[in-house]
């Protein structure tokens, strides 16, 4: 078997956090160069400070500075940084209690060589001079026992912007894969279920009513039936068509489920539960393993289907 | 089985953007205020459910570890429940089973939602490789269903719209919705813009920050109690060969059990107040017809005739329901907590008078996940 078609997914999106009373405090107090951290109902002073006690679960209040020099508790080496981590160059991941906390931060420390990292070493923050109110306005810890740079005014923060992003390569399935490769070949590849015979477009590696793979390939005409659609008058984000336009659900000649699909070529208004429509198909140079190669439908001209020949497919 | 009851119910204000709280400020509104309502303190609560819906609308995978301080769940059991929009209500249900089946005395179940931390539409149709990429946006999904619904049941246009004004006014009655609206009616509805054609603007429902809890206990506490005496939860796929979008078999299948399990016979008669999920205005009279309080076909024709209304036959959302506040997560359980409120005597304005026995529902996904509860005065 060929390998199925891959390709790259990639997720991001900048989250707009909004902080409240507690992390607002922190974060701003990190603009402001200063650590500040809790203290809890048993008296520990947690840093980075907790909403809520771990112990009683009542809201705590009671802010506590501490200072920005402390102790490596424990360490890992990173010889590859990742992106999106504090340091282009080689670091140490690292729990670090600061002077008047009773919990240990996670944050890195740039020791240049995992040689000169120990537990129990003494370090330092490193501020970064455009702070913004995040916990990378730490830049990173160093390896010092001298104090880090004296607190400095700055505004209060109230929300931080936490970009999110995540690297996929997605996969088709054995069974998406035939139905791709038919597309670019302008071809519609269905399949057929051996136990209930309906037709799925585009094709499942299991029928979801029997639950038993589709083996049997159909291959399907471009005409079909609009079941039912709606009129799209809004913008968003990612449109590909100014609107108004129709997207409507496609019954292909010969399939038993519908799938969404542009419907042009027809003024909004005349279009109708029943249109006949056929496929609109790209130029073949523009082609690829995707259902995009159909441009859009447009109505055919053959008369409406019965409202019984599509009934059940609402 | 033993008897479980709901004693307590809490629910932030709703808003577009709570911006004065972290997501676990704002969990912990809705909290205190369950609990306080309940008589409860943290030592009475022996284990804490939490639901939410897809993790991409925050952007933070499993939310419910970085939380359980807030919850308040440091040594005790936490679950977390998922099952997309519908997550509110199975929160609720399954909270109501940990207590029926004895193996808790006491859960608190919380739900939430803060959309203003993304974007949901964004979140629900990242484009896949090599799938049609979605040219509808959020309601393009289920304009066509209820176009659909539309054509089989012969309704007539405005039925939409007066369920939208329904909603906006009562939520005008409710402390905490996110959309107060006293003073919408038929025709301003008509007249707000067409967005899914037959989707109007103002038949939809708004994007909320949120967050609601409630307590359920094996044994009543000091104040009123809402005794759960149905639940049920249906799943089917989002898309097969002959699926019934409109009136799909799942709900069909949760309804028939629920009100056989609360030994209900004749749902309109016995029902005296519905908390429906119904974010489109449509999905109003499809749900009423979806859970047998009327025939196939017949449920817009309870709407037209005002039976819906405060004051009506079944007072369908009372509280305003998901078109004046939607907290996506939590609006599922914001249905559960309003149906025991009703039966509690604790809905204020929005109180439906005598009720005794109330429904809360929930679906979520493609109308692919169905929750219900029903909840009652008197001890089963
Ligand atoms: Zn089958």
């Amino acid at each position: 078997m060929t390998k199925p078609l891959s390709a790259p997914l990639d997720v991001g999106f900048d989250y707009t956090r909004s902080l409240g009373p507690t992390l607002g405090r922190f974060l701003t107090d990190l603009r402001r160069r200063k650590v500040t951290g809790i203290r809890g109902s048993d008296g520990r002073v947690h840093v980075p400070p907790l909403e809520y006690d771990p112990v009683t679960a009542e809201r705590l209040t009671e802010f506590v500075d501490v200072a920005s020099t402390g102790v490596v508790r424990g360490w890992s080496w990173i010889p590859e940084p990742l992106e999106g981590q504090p340091l282009d160059r080689p670091f140490a991941w690292a729990l670090i209690q600061l002077d008047g906390a009773d919990t240990s931060l996670l944050h890195a420390v740039d020791a240049g060589s995992p040689d000169r990292m120990s537990t129990g070493a003494r370090v330092r923050v490193r501020w970064r001079a455009d702070r913004v109110g995040a916990i990378t306005d730490i830049e990173c810890f160093e390896l010092s026992d001298e104090p880090a740079d004296e607190p400095v005014p700055a505004d209060e923060v109230t929300m931080v912007t936490t970009p999110v992003h995540l690297h996929y390569t997605h996969s088709a399935s054995p069974t998406e894969d035939p139905f791709l490769r038919g597309l670019m070949e302008g071809r519609l590849i269905a399949q057929r279920c051996p136990a209930c015979s309906k037709v799925y477009f585009p094709p499942r590696p299991a029928c979801p009513t029997d639950g038993v793979p589709t083996t049997e390939q159909i291959e399907l005409s471009d005409r079909g039936t609009v079941t039912t659609f709606c009129v799209v008058n809004v913008p968003f984000l990612g449109q590909r068509i100014p609107p108004p336009y129709v997207s409507a659900y496609v019954l292909l000649d010969g399939a038993d489920i519908p799938f969404l699909h542009l419907l042009l070529g027809v003024a909004p208004e005349d279009v109708r539960m029943g249109m006949r429509v056929e496929a609109v198909w790209k130029p073949r140079e523009e082609w690829g393993p995707t259902m995009q190669n159909i441009d859009h439908f447009r109505p055919s001209g053959e008369p409406d289907a019965p409202f019984d020949s599509y009934s059940q497919h609402l | 089985m033993r008897p479980a009851a709901v004693v307590g119910t809490g629910q932030t204000h709703h808003a577009a953007k709570r911006l004065d709280v972290s997501m676990a400020g704002l969990c912990r509104e809705a909290i205190d205020r369950a609990m306080a309502d309940a008589g409860v303190d943290w030592p009475d609560i022996d284990a804490v459910v939490l639901g939410k819906a897809p993790d991409q609308f925050e952007g933070v995978m499993m939310p419910e570890l970085f939380l359980a301080d807030a919850l308040g769940a440091v040594g005790k059991p936490l679950l977390r429940v998922h099952t997309a929009g519908s997550v509110g209500g199975s929160t609720g249900n399954v909270a109501a089973s940990l207590v029926q089946s004895g193996v808790h005395n006491r859960v608190l179940a919380v739900a939430f939602e803060k959309q203003s931390e993304s974007n949901a539409m964004w979140a629900l149709s990242v484009p896949t490789p090599f799938t049609m990429p979605v040219h509808a946006g959020a309601g393009g999904y289920f304009a066509p269903h209820v176009r659909a619904y539309i054509r089989r049941a012969g309704a007539p246009e405005h039925v939409g719209t007066m369920v939208a004004a329904k909603d906006r006014r009562n939520g005008a009655l409710n402390p905490y919705a996110h959309l107060k609206q006293p003073d919408i009616t038929v025709e301003s509805v008509r007249a707000s813009t067409m967005l899914w054609d037959p989707i109007r603007y103002d038949e939809t429902c708004p994007s909320s920050d949120g967050a609601c809890a409630v307590v359920i206990s094996a044994e009543p506490t000091s104040g009123p109690a809402a005794w759960i005496r149905a639940t049920a939860l249906r799943t089917e796929p989002t898309t097969f060969a002959g699926r019934d979008q409109v009136n799909p078999q799942a709900g069909r299948d949760a309804a028939r059990a629920l009100w056989k399990q609360a030994g209900i016979t004749d749902p309109l008669s016995e029902v005296d107040a519905a908390e429906i999920y119904v974010p489109f205005s449509w999905f109003e009279p499809m749900w009423l017809e979806n859970l047998g309080f009327t025939d196939v076909g017949q449920g817009w024709k309870l709407t037209e005739a005002g039976e819906t209304e405060i004051g009506g036959r079944l007072p369908v959302n009372p509280s305003g329901g998901v078109l004046s506040s939607n907290p996506i997560g939590a609006s599922g359980l914001l249905r559960f907590a309003e149906a025991a409120m009703q039966v509690m005597g604790t809905a204020g304005d929005h109180q439906v008078d005598g009720a005794r026995v109330a429904l809360g529902h929930a679906y979520g996904g493609g109308s692919q996940f169905f929750a219900m509860w029903v909840v009652g005065s008197e001890k089963p």
